[in-house]
């Protein structure tokens, strides 16, 4: 048994600003997002770990808004620690946000909520 | 242990569709009730011999109780699986386990939505984790996500996913029940608006009302019913993840687990099949599907479906009825595969009929490319 709970604690980081993912400690492996246990596995040996923040776009698509709403991007984003998940890559119009792109995170509020984004590290 | 699916011990005797396109002042379970009675009375099956039920609909948790308390029937056995727009696939693969082992004798398949008549959006009841809701991931974005990364590793253009639009459409103009026959070029298709990169509003499926419904029974019972029946050689399914951004690798599917697994149960490959039926809920599907479940290889697919390849009078007929692109889209398309590849098989599909059908795949997708379904059927010749 470990204490984790998934959803209350990495919220409670991220208000914190934290982007914080799971470790499991006899495999090593990364875990996002944030479980009881390290899937495939089973098992609950788990830590919090800092996430680096360094990321790759895995695949990227705008989405198209009829006006006056704007269009805004929606990424698949590769964790440098080798998970992926969702994310938006903020600071360049979301038509120039490629697959390879490298991106840091960003911890940031929207909607009074904590949420993780992500910039852009190169020159564009 | 041995994968001892019962190949040609069940068949589809009956099918039918109800509502197609448009039916306001329905509810989902009135149009499903109708194309339960339309796909018995084509078997001459009664009502009352129902006693295997199946049904998955938009927004019915207990569909199971409430389909049969409507029906008036009191089944012996009742399955909600509910994998998305595949659910219906996997519906025919335990109704055969169900149906050789006794379980029941006459199942009954059903769907129905009114979604269009509705709220003319896409019915979802599904809502995003919290680790996914802040980035508004729409449906179409997710696969977007899947076309993009494709379209990265293997060098396809949006014209090939064009070429899945266009030849959906010729299949529709030749299907009385298809909701969009207007003819589409590739030019229109290259104009239409866009909704999430590289995806416009042609890659997307249609939002429309619809019902479907099988009937299966074993396959002597099918032979005193029916003159025709399409025998269920082979039955698979997988599933890989719920997100996409969970997968593996954004471009195959779970139908490379269920396709050869399918195949190996019928004893076919895909040379062997006449017709393609694949739920195409976005154009790179059709794409991505090809390649998994093995009629071209990964990364070929945008080729294979090029010059025509996959419309009306090319080498692989795919989509014959129009698909959900042209044909129909209640949310839940998997039934109408199956429809539709029984339809091919008994010979009833009218003008959009392909000479000589002996063998027919069916193939359903559901959640975001995460479960997927793989049904072989055949006429006797195959048995």
């Amino acid at each position: 048994m470990n204490p984790i709970q998934p959803e209350k604690d990495y919220m409670n980081f991220l208000a914190q600003g934290k982007f914080m993912i799971q470790r499991a400690r006899e495999s090593g492996k990364y875990i996002f997002y944030p479980r009881v246990l390290e899937p495939g596995t089973g098992s609950t040996h788990l830590e919090w770990v800092e996430a680096s923040g360094c990321g790759t776009v895995y695949s990227t698509t705008v989405v198209r808004m009829r006006p006056p709403a704007a269009d805004y991007n929606v990424a698949i984003i590769e964790l440098a620690e080798g998970p992926r998940m969702f994310g938006r890559v903020d600071g360049i119009p979301p038509d120039l946000v490629k697959v390879g792109l490298q991106v840091r995170a960003k911890v940031i509020t929207e909607d009074q909520k904590p949420m993780v984004v992500f910039t852009t590290t190169e020159n564009s | 242990m041995k994968d001892n699916f019962p190949r040609g011990q069940t068949a589809i005797v009956g099918g039918a569709t109800f509502g197609m396109g448009e039916a306001p002042g329905y509810g989902n379970m009135d149009l499903a009730a109708h194309a339960s009675m339309k796909a018995l009375a084509a078997a001459d099956v009664s009502l009352s011999e129902v006693d295997g039920l199946f049904v998955a609909l938009p927004d019915d948790f207990l569909g199971g109780l409430t389909f049969s308390e409507y029906l008036g029937i009191h089944p012996l056995l009742t399955n909600n699986n509910r994998t998305g727009g595949s659910a219906f696939l996997t519906h025919a693969m335990w109704a055969a386990l169900a149906l050789t082992t006794g379980q029941c004798n006459v199942a009954l398949i059903a769907y129905g939505s009114n979604q269009r008549s509705l709220s003319g959006k896409l019915i979802s009841v599904l809502k995003p984790p919290y680790h996914v809701a802040p980035y508004k991931v729409s449906l179409p974005s997710t696969y977007a996500l899947a076309a993009t990364r494709y379209m990265h590793m293997y060098g396809a253009e949006k014209k090939h996913l064009g070429e899945v639009a266009v030849a959906a459409r010729k299949w529709a103009q030749k299907n009385p029940d298809a909701f969009m026959r207007e003819p589409l070029t590739m030019e229109e298709y290259m104009k239409s608006r866009m909704v999430a990169d590289p995806l416009g509003v042609r890659d997307c499926c249609l939002v429309t009302d619809g019902a479907a419904a099988v009937v299966m029974m074993r396959a002597e019972d099918a032979r005193a019913r029916v003159k025709r029946p399409a025998y269920l050689l082979g039955a698979a399914a997988a599933t890989t993840h719920m997100e996409v951004a969970n997968m593996a690798d954004l471009t195959v599917t779970a139908a490379a687990e269920s396709g050869p697994r399918a195949f190996a149960q019928a004893g076919v490959k895909p040379a062997d099949i006449d017709v393609v039926e694949l739920y195409d809920a976005f154009t790179i599907n059709t794409i991505l599907f090809l390649e998994d479940l093995g009629f071209c290889k990964k990364g070929e697919g945008f080729e294979f479906v090029s010059n025509g390849r996959i419309a009306p009078g090319g080498e692989l007929p795919v989509n014959t009825n129009g698909g959900g692109l042209s044909c129909v889209h209640p949310g839940m398309y998997g039934l109408f595969t199956m429809v539709e590849a029984m339809q091919q098989i008994m010979g009833t599909a009218g003008e959009r009929q392909v000479d000589n059908v002996h063998l027919a795949l069916a193939h359903g997708n559901g959640g975001t490319l995460s479960s997927q379904a793989t049904l072989i059927l055949g006429d006797d010749a195959t048995l």
